[in-house]
């Protein structure tokens, strides 16, 4: 926690090297994007909606969500208990960013950082070493957020034009990038390995047994994610070096480990 | 089907939801979190909430459950040695194409 003079040459240095690191997160949030653009279209939803709710919300799984509940008019509560559910993981990263940036930012500060924390930001965010300044997630999100709106518009629009074999080929990768965070995770930590299986074996039963398949798609993640994470954390606590740094972290800091090295 | 204008509302209370999510913590919380099973309760939903989203939903989404199942295995295997994102993400859409060049 050495003293810091917030110049402004220091915050454009920060936006720049974020910027940099934003790039592939927001080449991936375009290819990603679209296929979610894709799921909406086919739930009615417009592409001026749709892109939208991407700049609000910057989730992708949380939009996700708002398609299916929406497409199924499941009633504001169950949108706001999904969500909650959902995107839980961003309070968790949002507690672990406000230990990491000097505690005398500003509350203007705080509060836009706190529009862009999604999974990839916080998991390039947090592999800076030492302090980290808001401007290195603002740099970030100016490309990563056009990126991802771009992306699902586009879906929305011109999705329809691609023949159906990349349609179904598209359709996988949301899915895909969700493995990408649960996997390396369960392969670093047996607890969560478990967890994960755990998960999708209700997920499996959810989804075919009589009785639990009636319950809806939303209900069934907010069942399973209290029942499996809070049995987990009764069986396995977590000791508290482990928390601030979730897969997502481990993930950037293998792509950006060589660059990612900060000047303080 | 078409959406009236509800869609907008459920547009703005999920977006105020996930803002507050983000926001309180940054915003409010200037101690770290010594609850042990706070912490660790956080630590596995994302986990638990992802790994639900996406089994077995991965094998219905493509024209056909053989190549998700496919895709599923093959995002598995390429997260496994390589857990970056968007490499995870294009195997899985080459397997679906690739195996429904094969079997359809």
């Amino acid at each position: 926690m050495e003293p810091r003079l917030e110049t402004g040459n220091e915050n454009k240095r920060w936006y720049m090297r974020g910027l940099r690191d934003g790039i592939p997160i927001g080449l991936g949030y375009f290819a990603v994007g679209f296929t979610l653009g894709i799921t909406a279209r086919e739930a009615g939803i417009t592409a001026f909606q749709m892109g939208l709710m991407s700049l609000m919300m910057h989730a992708s799984a949380g939009q996700f969500a708002v398609i299916t509940i929406i497409a199924g008019q499941s009633g504001y509560v169950a949108m706001i208990l999904t969500q909650l559910v959902i995107n839980i993981r961003y309070l968790l990263m949002s507690c672990a960013l406000s230990q990491k940036i000097s505690p005398d930012t500003s509350m203007p500060k705080r509060m836009l950082m706190a529009y862009f924390v999604t999974d990839e930001i916080f998991g390039i965010a947090a592999s800076v070493k030492g302090n980290l300044n808001p401007y290195y997630n603002y740099g970030a999100a100016t490309v990563a957020s056009p990126g991802w709106a771009l992306g699902t518009v586009l879906g929305v629009l011109v999705g329809n034009i691609l023949p159906l074999s990349m349609v179904s080929a598209l359709s996988v990768a949301l899915y895909g990038m969700f493995l990408a965070v649960v996997i390396p995770a369960a392969k670093e930590d047996k607890a969560v390995a478990l967890v994960v299986l755990a998960s999708m074996a209700g997920s499996l039963a959810f989804t075919y047994l009589p009785l639990l398949r009636e319950i809806s798609g939303g209900t069934r993640i907010i069942i399973l994610t209290i029942v499996i994470a809070a049995a987990a954390a009764v069986i396995r606590p977590v000791p508290p070096e482990k928390i601030t740094g979730v897969s997502a972290a481990e993930e950037a800091e293998k792509e950006t480990v060589n660059e990612t090295e900060v000047k303080p | 089907m078409s959406f009236s204008q509800n869609t907008y509302i459920y547009l703005i209370v999920a977006a105020l939801t996930i803002y507050a999510i983000r926001a309180l913590p940054l915003t409010l919380i200037q101690k770290e979190i010594t609850n042990t099973f706070i912490r660790s309760f956080l630590y596995y939903v994302p986990y638990v909430t992802l790994a639900v989203m996406a089994f077995p939903a991965i094998i219905t989404a493509t024209s056909t459950p053989v190549s998700g199942i496919v895709a599923f295995l093959v995002a598995v295997v390429v997260a496994w040695i390589d857990g970056n994102l968007f490499k995870v993400a294009v195997a899985s859409c080459v397997a679906v194409y690739v195996t429904e060049l094969i079997v359809l």
